[in-house]
């Protein structure tokens, strides 16, 4: 019998473990979260039941059906609470990659530390927000939109009493929604992309938005029934600055041009004690690049024409992330903010026997995430590539890029954001590194090494990692001073999560590992 | 945090949990994270940073940014926002100010 990890237990995540149990395969789920649902359906405790929670969520009814039908299943196994820490290639090819994972209380002393080496793997990771610096966002009381909806949903806790919400894409809708559920009110929703550019944008997707009824309908549902009446809505403008002591007091608001410049004289302070910014979503690529999963950063590129299932050569000419090498040609102006792991139309990745489905396969939504991960669950279990479902899944999955593409094309970060930074703004929240110095290294060094910038500077060296910092800092550096030539991907972390000496001290030895 | 009463979802009676917050015990509600006790309870801010001397909290509230570490239990760098408050843990904040002041 095929034994498949699934890592992520999201919608992609959560679809492929199910799709796999259908195909007939042992299937084991393991997400670092208490519970499944990921970001998307992160809800409260079994401990605190509550009769209309469905109102808190989209497709809810999908959630409950599919986490019921894997947990209940006899060839499935569901960890929750499981921290994959490291991934190691298989040397022969022969198998997928080795899961090393820690189970228990998040970052406690004494989890229990084990090893997986499935026969196929699904990586379902998933993404972050991608909150872009501004001056005073290191302030308590500056959260991502994501921390609002999480602390709304699965909590019932409103991060203000007055919230501002700000950043880029239809994510902040359901943000501000979340926010009024859970009792704050909402001073305003400020999205950076003109009117003109959403028009233009949506309107490049237009067909594929209306083959996705779900997010059409999820859409209208907040701007009709949620929010109209209750919250001022603005586009072409954004939070340009947060203000306060020890805490945020208010913050400034500023129309922005096509570009995300803040345009002079438009400024104005709304007072407020929390602020939710998010201008997008990072991919959560770090066990896709253990893996050795080779990484795409154009759309076009991400899903590689072609149904017979691998080609190697679909992957030549793609970025050739981990491999920190150098790059002899002139690489190509880098787009950090649309960098995703690769995959062809069957979402295999470049490494034999490992699949990526959801969002680090592209921000496309969770409709897109339920039907890759049903493909990619399907076929790691081996089921069979002529089904009708798989034909069907493949061209759902392609109009569904088509709504990733029109997404980027009317909230996509544009370069003029930086023009509201100050030399003192924050850049890298771990290390407190201001854009200033930043700038200075990048001017008296003439760098165009990710590595020797992040040496020079320790940005992305603090506890998380570059995650928050990462792509912002590289596509500051690569305005300034060209493309990176080290080829050094930013997302690249061996060791994926923190890992105590005392819990490393009894992971079993290497001979104990392989068992049949 | 929302009276449950008030609140649209219909929630059933919670059950409280309790915590003690740098010596101070602070109720929530069972299956909260360490991170929502606190908020909830007013406070927005619990480490100070190494270099700057700088208060932080919850930034991303996903476990991404490691803004929000304290100690629990003795046990060092756990993010508040991901751990799950249990009865009596008692939670201490993290100054990271580095030998010989600021860097």
């Amino acid at each position: 019998m095929t034994r498949v990890a699934v890592v992520g237990a999201g919608p992609a995540g959560l679809a492929a473990a199910s799709a796999a149990l259908r195909a007939g395969a042992e299937v084991t789920l393991l997400d670092a979260a208490a519970a499944t649902g990921g970001q998307y359906w992160r809800h409260l405790p079994p401990s605190r039941p509550a009769a209309r929670e469905a109102r808190l969520h989209q497709g809810w009814r999908d959630f409950t059906m599919l986490s019921r039908a894997v947990a209940r299943h006899p060839r499935a196994t569901v960890i929750a609470g499981a921290q994959v820490w490291a991934v190691e290639p298989c040397a022969f090819g022969d198998r997928a990659p080795t899961l090393q994972y820690a189970v228990g209380d998040a970052d406690g002393s004494d989890r229990d530390v084990r090893t997986l080496s499935p026969d196929a793997l699904v990586l379902a990771t998933g993404a972050h927000d991608l909150t872009l610096p501004f001056p005073g966002w290191d302030l308590p009381g500056v959260f991502t939109g994501g921390a609002a909806q999480a602390l709304a949903k699965s909590e019932r806790v409103a991060v203000g009493e007055r919230v501002v919400v700000a950043g880029a894409g239809p994510f902040l809708l359901p943000v501000a929604a979340s926010l009024l559920s859970a009792g704050a009110e909402v001073a305003g929703v400020f999205e950076a992309s003109p009117a003109g550019t959403l028009a233009a944008g949506w309107a490049s997707g237009a067909a594929s938005v209306a083959a996705m009824p779900h997010k059409l309908g999820e859409l209208a549902g907040y701007v009709v029934g949620q929010l109209r009446g209750r919250v001022p809505y603005r586009a072409g403008a954004g939070v340009i600055a947060a203000h306060g002591i020890d805490r945020v007091e208010a913050v400034t608001v500023a129309a922005l041009d096509a570009d995300w410049r803040p345009i002079p004289g438009t400024e104005r302070v709304i007072a407020c004690d929390a602020v939710a910014v998010s201008h997008g979503f990072t991919p959560r690529l770090e066990l896709a690049i253990a893996a050795g999963c080779a990484l795409a950063d154009d759309f076009d590129k991400l899903n590689p024409a072609g149904l017979d299932g691998l080609d190697p050569a679909h992957f030549d000419g793609l970025n050739p992330a981990g491999l920190d090498r150098l790059n002899p040609a002139e690489p190509a102006a880098p787009r950090p903010w649309s960098r995703f792991v690769a995959v062809d139309d069957d979402q295999r990745t470049s490494v034999p026997r490992v699949f990526a489905a959801g969002e680090v396969t592209g921000i496309a939504g969770a409709d897109a995430a339920l039907r890759e991960g049903g493909l990619a669950g399907w076929l790691a279990a081996g089921g069979d590539p002529g089904d009708r479902r798989v034909a069907a899944a493949r061209r759902r999955i392609a109009r569904y890029r088509g709504f990733a593409r029109a997404l980027d094309a009317a909230h996509g970060i544009r370069p003029g954001w930086t023009d509201w930074l100050t030399r003192e703004t924050t850049v890298c929240r771990c290390e407190e590194l201001s854009y200033g110095r930043l700038t200075d290294v990048l001017e008296a060094t003439g760098s165009r090494s990710i590595r020797a910038l992040k040496l020079a500077t320790r940005a992305g060296l603090g506890p998380c990692q570059g995650r928050i910092c990462g792509r912002t800092v590289e596509s500051i550096a690569a305005a300034r001073n060209g493309a990176p030539l080290d080829g050094v991907v930013i997302d690249r972390r061996p060791i994926a999560a923190p890992i105590r000496f005392s819990e490393l001290a009894r992971l079993p030895h290497p001979e104990e590992r392989h068992e049949p | 945090m929302l009276p449950p009463e008030r609140d649209p979802i219909a929630p059933a009676a919670p059950e409280a949990v309790t915590i003690i917050v740098d010596g101070i015990p602070v109720s929530g509600v069972a299956g909260q994270s360490v991170a929502g006790v606190m908020l909830a309870a007013g406070r927005l801010a619990w480490r100070t940073t190494a270099a700057a001397r700088r208060p932080r909290g919850v930034f991303c509230g996903i476990g991404v940014c490691f803004d929000c570490l304290v100690e629990v239990n003795g046990a060092r760098d756990v993010r508040a926002c991901q751990r799950i408050a249990r009865d009596g843990d008692v939670v201490a904040f993290q100054d990271e100010t580095l030998p010989g002041g600021a860097a």
